[in-house]
């Protein structure tokens, strides 16, 4: 049985290996910037997307399933070498809390805050910081595509205000915030920084309650060192960037009622080595303390079980064109020169 | 001789009286075949020409020569029988009156020193050696007599039932003739190069010959063996460690870079670098296929787990490296025949190639420096 229809919300153990397909309509909304580049085109090729149930995810799932909301947040943390799945297990995740009808913060990667921005402008709230408009105005739109619904339930319960004209009053609805900051660039970073103040406290309220998932990709790249320098040719350190502070608030686990799921990456980090994979390693000193304590999930190569799985997939999705490949030992030359490294396997039979 | 006698005819073709006809009658209609056996000189001679005189007025066929020539391989060698010579002898009795009739004389009283007189004066010969001059002779004179000889002898032998077919054949496999120190050493005097090569020459010609197998001792004390190569290879026997499991180390070298690589049996096919997985140590598919090769080429690639360690040179050389330690580690775990085709898959082979130095005058080992023309 290669395929299960169901939904996230229904799957367990015993589906482990199977793939599942995300319905289209859920894809643009869900997924407007969360998944790996790869995985968009492989899914653009195939004309649809098929995501495998593995046991990381069904792990964070039925977490998920058990907390209780009105202690404060866990945070949950994945972790694994390079390649082994990580980001793909969260973005199963995060289409459950979706499903679910939970408003979903989806960060695809801390990183690109944290590095190559061309524009860097001294916040206007806070002298010393620094606003990224470029990075705030993208991730608005993309939030405002995933949570459609939502911006019209939630209510501001206090007052911006933007400039000596501008200013939003308490008691308007969330999308307006959203729209303002999508409009107006400069001051977007602000904007993302009121959001989540705002979802932060309302997150566990009893009225009009929902549950709120931050799903945060790439997470060490928060308390790392920064690529972008003051005009002075200073180096920047990650808290002087109003987004990197207020997501920082964010995973704080001084609010309650959602949860914080979390991905550490090597791929985009910055001054970090490439075999470091584990949490200690690349969150550093400062990034672990603040993460303490955390809920870890590693992510392991693929198992017997599920190469078999990718590796049917494949052959029926007509990938591996190469006759060789259909047999038993181009199965065993697979598995060989992958290791069952997800996404090492995925690129070598690209050209297959 | 007899050679003169073909372009006597070919002459004769040419002469005054028989050009007319010759001309309408020109192209390869003539010149029958040939047949050279070695050490004895005869041929056939078609006499068509004398049918051109006939057929002058025919019309101009264009035929080659080749569809004239009679298919004389497949009539067999030439016996020397009783016809034979008498036709060689009537070609000799046409051959010296058409000779008597070139040098304007009476064929009737044309002796034998007037042949030769006439020969000498026809093609005149720069050669030193009388037996090399151009002749032309009775055939009962010395000419056939040893080959005569030579086929009575054999009759006799067949009579006696002594006669056998040459069916012993030398083996020369696996052998090869001495080199010239070998030779040198052997005689014990120099030789030069045109001697060696003259020696070879005359060993080659004696093989050649029938019957070569009765000096077979004495062409085999200049023949000397080669080893059969694999036999040089030293497989290790496989050792055992605590838990009765069985491994085998072995180590390989390419271009600056060492590897060893402890194998062991029934594992799952994990490979570990220098403590590192080998997917990160390798991220370049080609070093990774550089590993699967020899595991995948004897089918055992999921059987073994590896531990390896690697320095020195680039990944390139790494990988090959860690191949040729993989196959050697192997080496103790396969039979003598899966030894061999590794060997002849060029597993087992060092990879002899290393930087080129680089010259003076030249910016790297082949590239010149930028010629400018001033």
């Amino acid at each position: 049985m290669l395929y299960t229809c169901l939904l996230p919300a229904c799957q367990s153990e015993q589906h482990l290996g199977q793939y599942y397909t995300v319905p289209p309509s859920h894809f643009h909304t869900v997924f407007p910037h969360g998944l790996p580049p790869r995985y968009q085109q492989q899914v653009k090729t195939f004309n649809e997307g098929c995501v495998m149930v593995r046991q990381p995810a069904l792990e964070l799932i039925s977490h998920l399933k058990r907390a209780d909301y009105s202690k404060p947040t866990l945070r949950y943390l994945l972790y694994g070498v390079k390649g082994s799945g990580k980001t793909m297990s969260l973005c199963h995740t995060v289409h459950y809390c979706s499903t679910q009808g939970w408003l979903v913060l989806h960060i695809p990667d801390a990183h690109l805050w944290v590095k190559n921005c061309k524009e860097l402008l001294p916040s206007s709230y806070h002298a010393s910081r620094f606003d990224q408009p470029i990075q705030a105005s993208n991730w608005l739109r993309n939030f405002r595509t995933t949570n459609e619904h939502f911006l019209s339930k939630i209510k501001l319960r206090q007052r911006y205000v933007w400039t000596k004209r501008e200013s939003t009053e308490e008691g308007r609805p969330l999308g307006e915030l959203v729209d303002m900051g999508v409009s107006r660039v400069k001051s977007s970073s602000d904007v993302v920084g009121a959001v989540l103040k705002e979802l932060r406290l309302q997150a566990g309220g009893t009225e009009g309650g929902f549950r709120l998932a931050v799903a945060v990709d790439g997470v060490n790249g928060l308390w790392g060192r920064t690529t972008l320098k003051k005009e002075d040719k200073s180096p920047v350190a990650p808290e002087e960037l109003t987004l990197v502070h207020n997501l920082r608030k964010m995973i704080n686990n001084d609010w309650c009622g959602g949860a914080v799921i979390a991905t550490l990456s090597q791929t985009g980090s910055l001054y970090a080595p490439s075999s470091a994979y584990l949490p200690q390693e690349l969150l550093g000193e400062e990034g672990f303390d603040s993460m303490d304590p955390f809920v870890p999930v590693p992510v392991s190569l693929y198992s017997e079980k599920e190469f078999e799985s990718c590796y049917l997939y494949y052959l029926d999705r007509h990938w591996l064109q190469h006759p060789h490949s259909q047999t038993e030992e181009g199965k065993k030359e697979l598995i060989f020169l992958s290791n069952r490294n997800p996404s090492v396997l995925e690129r070598l039979c690209a050209f297959l | 001789m007899q050679m003169q006698r073909l372009l006597l005819s070919t002459y004769f073709l040419f002469s005054p009286e028989r050009r007319t006809a010759n001309m309408a009658a020109s192209g390869g209609r003539t010149v029958g075949s040939f047949l050279w056996k070695c050490g004895n000189c005869c041929f056939n001679f078609n006499t068509v020409s004398s049918n051109l005189t006939r057929q002058v007025l025919s019309r101009q066929l264009c035929v080659s020569a080749v569809l004239h020539r009679k298919n004389l391989a497949a009539a067999g060698p030439e016996k020397f029988s009783e016809e034979f010579i008498k036709k060689q002898v009537e070609e000799f009795n046409i051959g010296k009156r058409h000779l008597a009739n070139m040098m304007g004389e009476d064929p009737e009283t044309f002796t034998q020193g007037d042949i030769n007189r006439s020969i000498a004066y026809l093609f005149p010969s720069g050669l030193f050696d009388k037996k090399a001059k151009p002749l032309m002779k009775h055939p009962d004179e010395d000419t056939f007599t040893k080959a005569l000889a030579v086929e009575k002898h054999q009759d006799r032998l067949r009579g006696k039932d002594l006669f056998t077919q040459d069916a012993k054949q030398i083996s020369l496999v696996g052998s090869r003739w001495l080199l010239k120190e070998e030779l040198e050493e052997l005689l014990v005097e120099t030789i030069s190069e045109h001697d060696y090569a003259r020696f070879i020459q005359l060993m080659e010609r004696l093989l050649s010959l029938p019957y070569c197998s009765v000096e077979e001792d004495f062409v085999q004390r200049y023949r000397r063996q080669l080893e059969i190569q694999s036999s040089k290879q030293q497989v290790q026997p496989l050792q055992y460690d605590q838990h009765g499991v069985a491994y085998s180390t072995g180590d390989g070298r390419r271009k600056t870079a060492t590897g060893t690589v402890l194998l062991r049996d029934s594992g799952s096919g994990s490979i570990s670098i220098n403590g590192t997985n080998y997917v990160h140590y390798f991220p370049v598919l080609q070093d990774r296929e550089q590993l699967m090769f020899p595991l995948h080429f004897m089918g055992v690639l999921g059987r073994f787990d590896m531990q390896c360690s690697v320095s020195g040179g680039g990944h390139s050389s790494q990988a090959g490296a860690l191949r040729l330690a993989i196959s050697r580690a192997m080496l103790s775990f396969l039979s003598e025949g899966q030894v061999e085709t590794m060997r002849q898959a060029g597993l087992l082979t060092p990879d002899p190639r290393i930087k080129e130095r680089k010259k003076p005058g030249q910016e790297g080992a082949r590239r010149k420096f930028t010629w400018k023309k001033r």
